[in-house]
């Protein structure tokens, strides 16, 4: 299923070329549109509201055409824009409930679906306070909660971490996630920072100066490159527990690095290539034999601005958009090992406990 | 696992499977909510201030006239239901210049209108719904002292046909002023929307219009230039319903001399009339075709 669908499409203003032949299909889940100022993410996004026509070529959402269709599309899609737009001398509750009712929410709907709303997004007492008095995370949330409110299919988010702090950073990103993993609803999230998508998002779309960049799902490329880091204790056994692992690890036939980095205690990390659970499990399984205390195993993961920068030395002119499928499969096995290094994480604190008789020097 | 705040609320995403009402129903949401706004109703207390002041000094006129009438059994009303906003045209301004910025600029200034746009309603339904809620708080204010009076007339056992025609006059002139006068403060706000801009703007339009216009008249009328009087009437919004009503409804014109316009002439005054009230809807779909984009 396409969710949204470009084809050719420009957008030319009399002296910018804000969109140029973009083509390209995102599927369900969470699409991050990076580009730097004035790469034509907030215009992509206008054109796919039916609010300003392309110039040329064609685009669909959710099946309908932007050129014919803008009103049934506006129905059932939300728009959380870049600027301000709150008005500080109403309740955020009240503000939402209009909102909702612009929807065409019936009136008693609007209310029930606003404090629903506006308490998954975070705003408890708050809500009935005037907004101008919120903090920029807060109405950064309120903004969100207006895009929310009529339950759409697929949400537009303009750059939703703009002006937020990094602890708030990350609370906007984790809830962006929950309106896909939780709400299932489809979200397109536009932002200048290539990195801090990674995590949220299951298909990024880079696009520069209104040309399309790339396409392709995050877990892709950042899955297939993990690289594990693991620092072990010593012990009387082994005085040097990092090369016991490392010999240990040889002999099972795994190749092993050091930490090339140059920083203090580099030595004293093993790295190694990720192929899938059994590399956990084995890691584990040898440390635990040689009678080491694990201080950290943690995956590596390399920066999406790296990946898109080697992968597009390699192939500068490779502007092909890939289907969503094979980031769905991605995505997949990205959870598992995730939830694997948890799960290893508590492991390993426990053994370190174990080994190191009180842990307090293990991280 | 600890159950920590987020958890405790949380009790998961429900989908809402209810009605859409549409555009439709959006715009008469707005519309509605427009209008209330324009008395500040649904709104903080203090907005609520001015516009009910204002509809208190526009009604009392109205109530005292009917109370003299009603003690000194009076045979007639002392004023024209077609004349009374004329004379209290000072509060109608003053009315306009708190309301209408209040209905338009605060969209504009706080850049709200694009998330009225990002849904299904567009700039027409928007401008539409705009116009017509300040043009029906406008006609509230004035239509509500020609009630009084009417109420007053009956109560004092005035001519029955009479007052219902002057009535029925007075009302037709006050909902050509409400739809004018709400078209031209709507523009008016809607190019000037930093705050206080709006007020001054709409005030100064209104009286310094008329000041010309009635100054200009005034002159005209000493040198005897009766043509003159009643076309320069043309030029204010107030005179233009002044001359409008003299023409057509009945009205004593309250140009110098009385020297309304002739049926003739009058015609020229509808055309006008109907002309500013398009040229405004216009003007306001034109501001709005790049509002936020
Ligand atoms: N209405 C307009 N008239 C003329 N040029 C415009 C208009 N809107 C956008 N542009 C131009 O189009 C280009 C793309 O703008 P756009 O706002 O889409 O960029 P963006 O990727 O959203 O940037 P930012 O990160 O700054 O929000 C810019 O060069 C901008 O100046
Ligand atoms: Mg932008």
């Amino acid at each position: 299923m396409t969710v949204i669908a470009t084809e050719s499409l420009s957008k030319r203003y009399p002296r910018v070329t804000a969109l140029d032949r973009l083509s390209m299909d995102i599927g369900p889940g969470v699409t991050g549109l990076v580009g730097a100022n004035g790469a034509g993410k907030s215009t992509l996004i206008k054109i796919l509201l039916g609010l300003s026509p392309a110039t040329e070529g064609r685009a669909a959402v959710l099946g309908l055409d932007v050129a014919t269709s803008g009103g049934e599309i506006r129905e059932r899609v939300g728009y959380m824009p870049e600027h301000d737009c709150l008005p500080p001398d109403v309740s955020a509750t009240e503000f939402v409930v209009h909102m909702a009712r612009m929807s065409g929410l019936p009136p008693a709907a609007a209310r029930e679906r606003t404090a629903d709303t506006l308490r998954h997004v975070g705003l408890y007492e708050e809500r009935y306070r005037p907004i101008g008095g919120y903090s920029t995370g807060m109405k950064q949330r309120v903004k969100l909660a207006q895009a929310l409110v009529h339950d759409p299919q697929l949400v537009f988010l303009d750059e939703p971490t703009n002006g937020l702090d990094p602890v708030g950073r990350d609370e906007m990103l984790a809830l962006i996630r929950r309106v896909h993993t939780d709400f299932g609803i489809s979200v397109l999230v536009t932002s200048h920072l290539l990195g801090e998508l990674e995590r949220t998002c299951d298909h990024v779309v880079v696009v520069d100066g209104g040309k399309l960049l790339r396409s392709s799902s995050t877990t892709d490329f950042t899955q297939t490159t993990t690289t594990l880091a693991v620092e072990v204790t010593d012990s009387d056994e082994h005085p040097d527990g990092t090369g016991a692992l490392r010999k240990a690890l040889h002999g099972l036939g795994v190749d092993t690095q050091d930490d090339g980095g140059g920083l203090p205690g580099a030595g004293h990390t093993v790295l190694l290539e990720a192929a899938g659970e059994e590399t956990y499990d084995l890691v584990r399984d040898v440390v635990a034999d040689l009678g080491l205390g694990l201080v950290r195993m943690e995956q590596r993961r390399h920066h999406i601005a790296e990946v898109f920068r080697t992968k597009d030395a390699e192939s500068t002119e490779d502007e092909t958009a890939e289907t969503a499928a094979d980031g769905a499969q991605g995505r997949a096995a990205s959870e598992r090992a995730a939830a694997w290094a948890a799960n290893t994480a508590k492991t390993a604190t426990t053994a370190a406990a174990e080994q190191t008789g009180g842990g307090s020097d293990a991280r | 696992m600890p159950a920590d705040s987020t958890q405790i609320h949380n009790i998961g995403y429900r989908h809402y499977d209810g009605p859409r009402l549409g555009r439709a129903y959006a715009t008469r949401s707005l519309f509605s909510q427009s209008l209330r706004g324009a008395y500040g109703l649904g709104r903080s207390a203090k907005s609520k201030v001015l516009p009910m002041i204002l509809f208190g000094v526009m009604c009392a006129p109205a109530l005292i006239m009917v109370a003299v009438a009603v003690a000194t059994k009076a045979n007639d009303l002392p004023i024209d239901y077609t004349r009374y906003a004329i004379v209290l045209q000072a509060v109608i301004s003053l009315y306009l210049a708190a309301q209408a910025p209040q209905t338009v600029s605060r969209d504009l200034r706080f850049q709200t209108v694009p998330l009225y746009f990002s849904r299904p309603i567009d700039r027409v339904d928007y401008v539409r719904a705009k116009f017509a809620a300040l043009s029906s708080a406008l006609f509230i204010l004035t239509a509500a002292p020609l009630i009084v009076l009417y109420v007053g007339a009956l109560l004092a056992k005035l001519d029955f046909a009479d007052q219902t025609k002057g009535f029925a006059q007075g009302l037709v002139s006050v909902a050509l002023l409400s739809v004018l006068f709400s078209g031209i403060a709507l523009v008016i706000s809607a190019v000037t929307p930093r705050r206080g801009f709006g007020i001054a703007a709409v005030i100064a339009v209104l009286t310094i219009s008329y000041g010309a216009v009635s100054t200009v008249q005034a002159i005209a009328h000493e040198q005897g230039s009766s043509e003159a009087i009643s076309w320069l009437g043309l030029f204010s919004p107030i005179t233009l319903i002044d001359g409008l009503q003299t023409a057509f409804l009945g009205a004593t014109s309250a140009f110098p001399g009385k020297e309304g316009p002739s049926a003739g002439a009058g015609v020229v005054y509808v055309v006008v009339v109907l002309a500013l009230i398009a040229g405004s809807y216009a003007a306001l779909l034109r501001r709005y075709r790049k509002a936020g984009l």
